[in-house]
């Protein structure tokens, strides 16, 4: 009995959260200037999900400041200077949806779940990162100045 | 002292040869490559030289079982592959070079394995072999090694086009939660990196392979559906129509390339 309340109530919470619409943005000029969902990012958590190979997969085409990490993509800009090259709220749009500056780019819309093609069951309607993670991955970007 | 002007002379000599692999050529969307490379170029010395030893390329088992399964009786007909085809290395020269092929009676192109499934079911009157059982790569195996370094050579079968043209537009088309298409890769990117593995131009010259990350030997069928599990799009069911168009546009792409059959991947 207990276990079959808790099951329906575990089912309950998964649906409250996929019922859940990921909080939207606004775009100005090449940036989102406010942080999604108005959730502030942590830069330590940032850097784990940079350096993630199965979460963040940065690191499949950038390099890095990451002396401590062997392999390295060669495919994209290094990730060195970003915070000193771009403004905040830059980070934030080319994370969310690069392609909106480039259509051609490699970069992945990390915050899109629309516009895509036979995405596979386990990842539909998701995006690569949830809100919370990519405002933790701007916060770490943000702290890469030279 | 000896030794080590010996590593040094091998340390120039592998910056060299890295340097003098070819460089990604631009190229009209879908259109092969001009200097067209094996992904041979771009392995290490030592996988190479396990592809090319015989008795060191694990892919060599394979083949072997293949033999045996030629001649072997199968199925309620009695009847063995060289029962009706006789020594394959006279009859199945060459045959590999031009699959897929187009299946009149079926209405649509057949890769090898599903050739050698039909013979099965309907000549030897024999159950089907599952995608990726021993027997089935082993068959596989054996009759594409029967066209080592033939180039590759796709039929020009009108009714074949229409599904080479599907192939290539499922090459272009990007898919997958990341949202890269095949193009991106084995064309824009051929040469380049990705996580410290270089990416190469995408060519089908060496199925069945061994692959040393798979400790295995796996069909093109295999190697698609990884490529698309890396991109985070739904992998096509083995065989499917979609995924056998694209095997026919990579050969199309590939045509002229001598076949390797069985390469090694790292
Ligand atoms: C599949 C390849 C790929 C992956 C994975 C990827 N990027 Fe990128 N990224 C690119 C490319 C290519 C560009 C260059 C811009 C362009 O071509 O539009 C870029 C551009 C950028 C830029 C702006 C360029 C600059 O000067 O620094 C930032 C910042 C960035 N990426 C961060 C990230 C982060 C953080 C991740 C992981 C959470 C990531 N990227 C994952 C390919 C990738
Ligand atoms: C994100 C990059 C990427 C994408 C996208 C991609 N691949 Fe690959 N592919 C690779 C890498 C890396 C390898 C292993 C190294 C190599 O052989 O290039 C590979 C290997 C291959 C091989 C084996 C080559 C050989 O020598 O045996 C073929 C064939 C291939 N890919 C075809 C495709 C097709 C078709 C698609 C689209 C459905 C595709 N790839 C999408 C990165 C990619």
């Amino acid at each position: 009995m207990l276990r079959a309340s808790t099951t329906a109530a575990m089912l309950l919470c998964a649906s409250l959260a996929a019922a859940q619409p990921a909080p939207g943005y606004t775009v100005t000029g090449d940036a989102i200037a406010e942080p999604l969902g108005g959730l502030r990012g942590d830069a330590q958590r940032g850097r784990a999900i940079v350096l993630d190979r199965r979460t963040g997969l940065c690191l499949l085409c950038h390099s890095g400041p990451f002396p401590e990490e062997r392999f390295q993509g060669d495919l994209a800009p290094d990730l060195k200077g970003a915070g000193a090259r771009w403004s905040e709220g830059q980070l934030r749009l080319r994370m969310v949806d690069s392609a909106r500056l480039n259509p051609n780019t490699l970069m992945p819309s990390y915050y899109r779940t629309t516009d895509l093609t036979r995405v596979a069951a386990a990842f539909r309607d998701k995006p690569v990162l949830s809100a919370a993670q990519i405002e933790d991955v701007i916060a770490f970007l943000m702290t890469l100045k030279d | 002292m000896k030794a080590r002007a010996a590593a040094l002379a091998r340390l120039a000599l592998a910056t060299l040869l890295v340097t003098a692999l070819p460089r990604a050529v631009s190229q009209a969307p879908g259109e092969p490559p001009a200097g067209k490379q094996s992904g041979y170029a771009w392995m290490a010395r030592e996988t190479r030289a396990i592809q090319d030893d015989a008795l060191a390329n694990p892919g060599m088992l394979s083949v072997l079982d293949g033999e045996a399964l030629w001649a072997r009786k199968a199925g309620t007909a009695g009847l063995a592959c060289a029962d009706c085809h006789g020594d394959a290395r006279l009859s199945m020269k060459g045959v590999a070079t031009r699959f897929p092929a187009f299946d009149a009676r079926l209405g649509r192109p057949l890769n090898l394995e599903q050739r050698i499934n039909a013979c099965r079911t309907e000549r030897q009157a024999a159950p089907a072999l599952r995608y990726e059982s021993r027997d089935l790569l082993a068959l596989t195996a054996y009759v594409a090694r029967q066209s080592h370094g033939l180039p590759i050579a796709p039929p020009a079968d009108a009714r074949l086009r229409p599904h080479v043209e599907a192939g290539r537009a499922e090459y272009l088309r990007r898919q997958g939660q990341l949202n890269l298409s095949c193009a991106q890769c084995h064309d824009g990117l051929a040469d380049r990196k990705l996580v410290g593995n270089p990416i190469t131009q995408g060519h089908p010259t060496g199925y069945p392979i061994y692959r040393l990350e798979w400790q295995a030997v796996g069909s093109l069928q295999r190697r698609l559906r990884n490529c698309m599990a890396g991109v985070r799009a739904e992998p096509h069911p083995y065989g499917a129509a979609e995924a056998v168009n694209l095997e026919a546009y990579l050969m199309w792409r590939a045509r002229g390339m001598p076949l390797e059959t069985p390469a090694v991947r790292p």
